[in-house]
Formats: structure tokens, C-alpha cells, sequence
């Protein structure tokens, strides 16, 4: 049997099962610190969402099983596939991270595979994927049919001196693939590396209004600051038509359902209502034939479940800053704003009036983010596109509990790949756009660039 | 009142009705008393399990077998009138995972029929079979699992980090008595031959020597466990858990105790054990899976809810522990409010009564794995009642807390988390 690295530390017995507080409270946050402190629902939520919020909970938690097996609800995993729950990526509903070594296998982190070419691309689609593996390298497969691959990494050190002499390590991913299931890929093959992202305030990012992200973009840069931020256009399969894509590294999905129902088709081999179709190519015939054989005509995920999971990841609450007073925070957040780290995580934004959670609806949120797309420069570039995304350019990502990476996953690994394993070397490795901003940060004193870690850790 | 007992009396229990107005101290107080009484009562049955079990080691037959099943009913009673302990109260809840831990991937425990077994993929302790083994290759690593002791089957809880990994606890014992239930969603528990724990040539599965060994093994640490845990609310004592929460501002430790009524009533029960079976139409996501009890298992875990707030419990013996109860101080802020609350924790019991009905009626009895089939509306309406009456119980608990001045019900366990 295939074995899965585990990595949970901590682990409780039994499920957690607090979903229970007064909803009283009119903040969707929580107060909440420890290795559970991204699994809360939004403390604001009517009490009898919370029965949608546990369905959704235990069908992100727990594992999907092959077909046919009498756990019909979640049966359907496979033929290919990455995982076997959502939460082994997200551990425990916060980030993955990249293998530490060859002889882990990359359950938190997969690889996405593109291809350069001159063809015009059809409106529904990203870029163009190799022709015998797809998108998506599956590491992982059922018995009698092989895997994709195996991915290999290995690290470049580099060094980085800072004001003052304090040294930054960093190091530089290398992604290649052995052990290829289906013959050779493509000569022009690109790799790109992403770990899973936290899942908290998701639902409250969604609604944002669109004409607000529109107003934060400035492609051409017309203010002249450096900075100029695009909003991706992706494919929205149930409208049929382009919309602004807001999730993923590269704000390639439109929508939480849409983000899902690729998860649950790319990662685990599970098909729903947006995505019919097992992710086989014609070069794999044992997948095809494995998903013939098990063929029913409803969707692997039910359409309800899919919602359920759905609304699970809208309503998962962001925690509460813990000490947003403190002196050395303040600083920290005043050398945020001079150093213009603000230019693109955007501090704060108001939620559309009517988001179909109305108790999402109306927020004051703080997720640090415009949502838009960034030139990160060379150092950090994976070279793919994805819909207008070009190879240098990557999402803000939120900031919001970012200080209770550790706390919540047991290790930090920040960036697309899980390349930076601090706050520091995540700014350090800031290119592009940021340039301006990271050599800044370079130069601040150590002490000032304690606070604005400090101010991080808050967050 | 005729009902006062020895040991009410002893406790220096309030008698209701009286005329004296209650402090909310004393809430705590009769609530630490009926802490006490339950976990003791766990620890009895669990007492009276272990010596079942141990005739069905000595004399295994078909009737200690069955005299074994029935005492670990029994023990569930109680133990799950404690459940309502477990949240609000951060050292019942890490204490716990030992004895009440579930789902299971029973094959880490014993042979298993592998057509019909789902384990979580990738758990290196899916197929461990500890009862027959006698070492655990772990990677690079070999385990000494030789002699079965309490200890070393605690320190398998969880193996290789898979929380489905549960070598310890009632729900070990449930499926060693009775097997994997292998009727799915069809009418039928566990299976399995009282042989299994033969002397001789007559042992069937094999191995039997170390089934019964495991056996005792893991009843001596539910009955340690138990014990335990008996202290920490015992009376008169320095430094347990009773004192801690006798010494905090009464507020607090009335958080803690509504906190762990709504957190069970909601989240747990209609959340949980209720609504996700429903919608996974699965036995792998039923409660007691292995020997259909699941209906007690709910109907109790709702009463001991009811317990708390009426502030009495009725103890195996049938001695009634009663005292000062939140009830008493609703009903001096909001007397229609009160009954409100009655009235939803009565809706709610009588909703679960349906289920325990349906499972325990002669004619064409449906236990709660056939409920949640699909394609069986009775049963989902059935299960969507008593859903439908925990969440309105705990609205009702909410409202009840806020008249008691209590606006934020997160427990203040600093850095526990439920």
C-alpha cells in the first residue's frame, strides 16, 4: 500500500467539534491561537448553518475511497490522483508545505505541468498542457495503473546579507519529474510547484465586489508607482463566460465552487457537476479504462456535497489579532505602510451587500491582499501562464493569520512552493514589482525590521 | 421531599423547591457533584465489563458472550451521560480520546473481512493486526509488541499519526466482542463467534490466546482511565479538577458547563453523529457501528445535556442526585424562559426516544445504520426531527445563558481547543 507522509503533529483524538459559541457577535472572527485555530466557523454564523459548516467539515477531513465500495457518499477516488482528502493538503484547514526530502512523498505540494506554444489558446483555457500527462502531475494512483510520476526536488543555497550584516539562507527549488508513467513530456515542458493555501476568510475574499478589484488594478501603471496589478480573467464553467479570477496562486479560479470541484477533480480523481470527466488523457488507457468501468451517470461528489464543501470553505473564520496594540506591532505596521508593502496587500476592503451569506455581507475585512496579479520578477517566476497570468506574475496572497502558520501546520513554508521557511525569507525573495519595496526592507535597521516581522506574526 | 438520598445528603445537596434562592456557586457545585456520581457510575459498569469479560476469557462461551455484550450496554449509559463533561472542560476532553476515540480502522486491532473493510488510505497502521503479531515494522523501525499491556496498546493510539488508529477504549471493546458489522446499510450488528476466544483447537480466527489477552489488557486501562477521572471530581479533595473549577468565578465555570451543553447538543450530536451520517448514507460514519447501539449512544449523550440543566441525575443504583441547577437560576430571571428550555429538552429527548424506539421494537426493528440508507424517508425524517430539536435546544441554551449574563461562550481554556 502506498503510504502517506502524516504530518500532523498534536494529533486529538476523536473530532473537533467546537462549533459552538453565542451568535451574538456581529465580526465574523474568532479568538482563537492554537493548532485549531483555522477550523472555527465564522463567529457570526446563524446556529443552523453550523450543521451545513459539520457536513462540510467531515467531507473535507476525511479520506475518499475507490469505487465501488459501500461508502457510496465518498467513494470515486482515483484512477489518478495527487491525495485522498482535502485535509492532507490543507493541513488542518491551513497551508501545506514542500517535501523536506526526496523520500517524502509531496502530499502538500503538487505540480502543475504547461507547455510554450505559439497556438492560439480557446477562451476556456489556461494554457496549454502536455499532451500525455494534462495539467497536473498525479503522483499517486489505484492498484494496476501507474502513477504520473515522482516528483524531485532539490535546493540551491543562497545567501543574502542584510542591513547590518544579519545573513538571510534561502533556498532555490529545483523541480524535476522521474519515474514517468507514460513515456517522455513534452521537450518544452514547464513546472510549476504550489503548495495547498490556508483556507481561512475565503468566503468573505469572494465577496469582495468585482468593480472594487477592478478600481485597485492598474495594468498600464498610469500612477507611475511601480506597481501596476491586473485582474486575471478565467473561464467560469457554469456562466459559460469570463469572469475575474480571485483563488489559486494565480487567481485562476472565479469562485470557491469552481476552486472545489477542480480540487476534488485534479487532486483526487473525483468528478462532480462542473467537471465531468475523470482527468485521463488518451496516452493512459488503464485510467480510462478503470473510470469506464466504475462510469455512473451522477457525479462522484454530489451535487449537494459539493455545495457542502463549498460552504465549509466560504465560512472557515479568520482569528483575531492578538496584540495589535503593541508598541513594536505599531512600528512594525507603520514600516509595512512606508516601505508601500500595502501597494499590493491591499489592508482593508467592505464586502458586497448582497453575498448569498448575508452574514458575510457588509464585513470591514483586513486580508491584506488586492486579489490582483503582480510581476514577482525572474527569481520567482515558474514561466507558466494561466488565462492572462504570464510566467512572472503570481496573486497577492492574502496576509490575514499568516502568524499562526506554525501554530496551526507545525512549519512554515511560505511562497507558490513552500520555498521560504520564514516571514524574512518570504519578503527577501520578493522580486519585480516588489523590488522596490524588498530592497527597503533590506536596508531597514534590524530592529525595524523585527517590528514589521512582529507585525506579521499578528496578523 | 421523600427523594433526599444518603447520598444527596452527603454531597449537602439543596433540595428543590425550596424557598432559599440559589447562588450560582451552587450550580457549579451540584454540577461537580453530578460529575462525580456519572464518571463513578462509568467506572462501576466499566468494573462489572471487566469482570464479564474476564468469565469470557476463563469460560468462553456463547452465554458469557452475551452476558459480556450486555454489560458493555450497560456501561455505556452512564459514560455517555459523562459526554456533556468532555466539552467546556479541557482535561475530560484530552482525557477522553483513550476511551471514546472513533471512527476505527479495526484492522489495526484484528483480522478483518478485507472485501468489506475501508481503511483510511495510506495508514500504515490499516492492516497492523496487533492481535496477530507479535512485532510492527514502522519503516526502519521494528515495535516489541509481544506482551499486550495497557500501556503499550495506549501508546498505539494514533499510530503513524493516523487518528483512525484506536487500539484502546469502548469502542476496541465494541468491536471485540461483536466484529466488523458487515450488513452495510441492511438489518444485522457484528457477527462475531464467541469461539473467537476458545481454549485450544476449538479457537477460530486464530490467535485466540492474544484476543484475549488484548481483551483484558484494554478493560484494565478503561477501568484505570476511569478512575482517574473519578478523582478529579471527587469531593474533599486538594488539587482535582473540582477544586479548579469551585475556585474560578462562578461565571466561568458556568460558561464552561453551557458551552459544553451547546458544543455537544450542536456540533457533535445533530452536527457530527446526526447530519453527516445522514448525508454520507454511511455505516463507516455511525457512532457504535460494530454492535448497533448507536440509538442508546445518542439518546444519552442528550440526556446527560438535560442532566445539567435540570441539575439532577439519575444514578444507576436509581438514587436521584439533585441540586441547585441552572434551571433554578433561569427561572428566577425569566420563569417563560425556563419553561421554554424544558420544553425544547423534553422535544429533544422524546425525538431521540424515536430512534431508540424504532432500533428496540419487535416487529421489524431499524437500527440508526438502516435509518441512514438512502432511499429511506421515514428514516431520514426520523433523524431530521431530532436534528431539527437539538438546534432548537441549544438556541434555547443560548438564550438561557444570555439571561444568566453570559455573552460570550467560549470557554476560557487559554490554549484548548475543542
Amino acid at each position: 500500500m502506498t503510504i502517506f507522509k502524516t504530518s500532523l503533529m498534536g494529533l486529538k483524538l476523536c473530532c473537533l467539534s467546537s462549533l459552538f459559541s453565542l451568535s451574538f457577535a456581529d465580526d465574523t472572527r474568532v479568538k482563537a491561537t492554537g493548532h485549531n485555530a483555522f477550523s472555527r466557523p465564522v463567529a457570526n454564523m446563524p446556529i443552523r448553518q453550523r450543521l451545513d459548516f459539520s457536513v462540510g467539515n467531515s467531507f473535507f477531513r476525511n479520506p475518499w475511497v475507490a469505487s465501488p465500495s459501500s461508502t457510496k457518499a465518498r467513494d470515486g477516488l482515483g484512477p489518478l490522483f495527487n491525495t485522498n482528502a482535502c485535509q492532507n493538503c490543507h493541513i488542518k484547514d491551513g497551508r501545506g508545505h514542500a517535501p523536506n526530502s526526496n523520500s517524502d512523498n509531496a502530499v502538500s505540494m503538487l505540480v502543475r505541468l504547461s507547455i510554450d506554444s505559439q497556438r492560439a489558446l480557446k477562451a476556456d483555457q489556461a494554457n496549454h498542457v502536455d499532451p500525455h500527462y494534462g495539467g497536473q502531475l498525479q503522483d499517486f494512483s489505484l492498484p494496476g495503473i501507474p502513477p504520473e510520476g515522482k516528483i524531485d526536488i532539490h535546493y540551491d543555497q543562497l545567501e543574502v546579507e542584510l542591513n547590518g550584516g544579519e545573513i538571510v539562507q534561502l533556498r532555490q527549488p529545483n523541480i524535476n519529474v522521474t519515474r514517468l508513467g507514460y513515456g517522455p513530456l513534452h521537450p518544452k515542458i514547464k513546472f510549476s510547484a504550489r503548495i495547498a493555501p490556508p483556507m481561512i476568510g475565503l468566503g468573505l475574499l469572494e465577496a469582495i465586489d468585482a468593480r472594487r478589484l477592478q478600481q485597485l488594478a492598474d495594468p498600464q501603471d498610469h500612477n507611475g508607482d511601480g506597481i501596476s496589478g491586473k485582474l486575471n480573467l478565467v473561464w467560469d464553467l457554469k456562466s459559460q463566460a469570463l469572469k475575474p479570477g480571485r483563488f489559486g496562486w494565480k487567481a485562476g479560479q472565479p469562485s470557491l465552487l469552481q476552486q472545489n470541484a477542480a480540487a476534488f477533480n485534479g487532486d483526487m480523481g473525483i468528478t462532480s457537476a462542473l467537471f465531468r470527466r475523470e482527468n485521463c488523457r488518451s496516452a493512459q488507457p488503464e485510467c480510462i479504462q478503470s473510470a469506464k468501468r466504475y462510469r455512473d451517470e451522477k457525479p462522484e461528489v454530489a451535487p449537494h456535497l459539493l455545495q457542502q464543501v463549498t460552504f465549509y470553505s466560504r465560512n472557515l473564520a479568520v482569528p483575531k489579532r492578538r496584540a495589535a496594540s503593541d508598541p513594536v506591532v505599531v512600528k512594525g505596521e507603520q514600516l509595512f505602510q512606508q516601505i508601500n508593502c500595502n501597494g499590493c496587500h491591499t489592508e482593508s476592503h467592505t464586502t458586497a451587500s448582497n453575498y448569498q451569506h448575508p452574514w458575510l455581507a457588509n464585513q470591514n475585512i483586513k486580508p491584506y491582499t488586492d486579489l490582483l496579479l503582480h510581476d514577482m520578477g525572474e527569481r520567482l517566476a515558474d514561466n507558466a501562464q494561466e488565462f492572462l497570468a504570464d510566467g512572472r506574475e503570481w496573486r497577492t496572497p492574502p496576509l490575514w493569520g499568516i502568524g499562526l502558520t506554525k501554530a496551526v501546520g507545525g512549519v512554515e513554508a511560505y511562497l507558490h512552493d513552500g520555498r521560504a521557511q520564514s516571514l524574512q525569507e518570504a519578503i527577501v525573495w520578493h522580486g519585480g514589482e516588489a523590488e522596490n519595496s524588498r530592497d527597503q526592507y533590506v536596508q531597514l535597521s534590524k530592529n525595524d525590521r523585527r517590528a514589521l516581522l512582529k507585525f506579521l506574526k499578528d496578523l | 421531599m421523600a427523594l433526599i438520598s444518603r447520598l444527596a445528603l452527603t454531597f449537602g445537596l439543596i433540595v428543590a423547591g425550596s424557598a432559599q434562592a440559589v447562588t450560582e456557586q451552587d450550580v457549579v457545585r451540584t454540577y461537580t457533584d453530578i460529575a462525580h456520581a456519572t464518571f463513578e457510575d462509568s467506572l462501576f459498569s466499566a468494573r462489572a465489563l471487566s469482570s464479564s469479560l474476564d468469565k469470557l476469557i476463563q469460560h468462553p462461551s456463547a452465554t458469557n458472550h452475551e452476558a459480556a455484550k450486555q454489560a458493555w450496554k450497560l456501561a455505556r449509559v452512564p459514560y455517555q451521560q459523562s459526554e456533556v463533561f468532555r466539552f467546556g472542560n479541557a482535561n475530560v476532553d484530552e482525557w477522553e480520546g483513550q476511551l471514546n476515540a472513533w471512527p476505527l480502522d479495526e484492522g489495526l486491532i484484528d483480522y478483518v473481512d478485507q472485501d468489506d473493510y475501508e481503511a483510511e488510505l495510506g495508514n500504515i497502521g490499516a492492516n497492523a493486526n496487533l492481535i496477530a503479531n507479535t512485532s510492527l515494522q514502522l519503516g526502519s523501525e521494528t515495535l516489541d509488541i509481544e506482551t499486550l499491556t495497557p500501556e503499550l496498546l495506549a501508546s498505539l493510539n494514533e499510530l503513524g499519526g493516523s487518528e483512525a488508529n484506536v487500539a484502546t477504549g469502548y469502542h476496541a471493546i465494541e468491536f471485540l466482542l461483536w466484529g466488523q458489522d458487515l450488513n452495510g446499510t441492511q438489518a444485522g450488528a457484528g457477527n462475531r463467534p464467541h469461539t473467537d476466544y476458545a481454549l485450544g483447537d476449538a479457537c477460530t480466527n486464530n490467535h485466540c490466546d492474544r484476543r484475549r489477552n488484548y481483551l483484558k489488557a484494554t478493560a484494565q486501562l478503561l477501568v484505570s482511565d476511569l478512575e482517574n477521572m473519578v478523582q478529579q471530581w471527587a469531593p474533599n479533595q486538594a488539587d482535582n479538577y473540582r477544586q479548579e473549577l469551585l475556585s474560578i468565578p462562578p461565571k466561568a465555570a458556568m460558561t464552561r458547563m453551557l458551552f459544553g451543553m451547546g458544543s455537544l447538543a450542536l456540533g457533535e450530536l445533530a452536527g457530527e453523529r446526526l447530519k453527516v451520517s445522514l448525508e454520507a448514507n454511511s455505516p463507516e460514519d455511525e457512532h457504535d457501528c460494530f454492535s448497533d447501539n448507536t440509538h442508546n449512544s445518542h439518546f444519552y449523550d442528550a440526556l446527560g445535556i438535560q442532566n445539567i440543566y435540570q441539575g439532577e441525575y439519575r444514578r444507576s443504583s436509581g438514587t436521584l442526585v439533585k441540586g441547585a441547577s441552572l434551571s433554578d437560576l433561569v427561572e428566577a430571571k425569566n420563569s417563560a424562559l425556563n419553561s421554554q428550555v424544558h420544553i425544547s429538552l423534553r422535544r429533544a429527548q422524546l425525538s431521540l426516544q424515536a430512534l431508540v424506539d424504532s432500533a428496540e421494537r419487535s416487529e421489524q426493528p431499524e437500527k440508526f445504520d438502516q435509518l441512514i440508507a438512502e432511499g429511506n424517508h421515514e428514516g431520514e425524517a426520523l433523524i431530521n426531527r431530532a436534528i431539527e430539536s437539538l438546534v432548537l435546544e441549544t438556541e434555547q441554551l443560548e438564550l438561557a445563558a444570555r439571561a444568566l449574563g453570559i455573552d460570550n461562550l467560549s470557554p476560557d481554556n487559554a490554549d484548548h481547543d475543542f
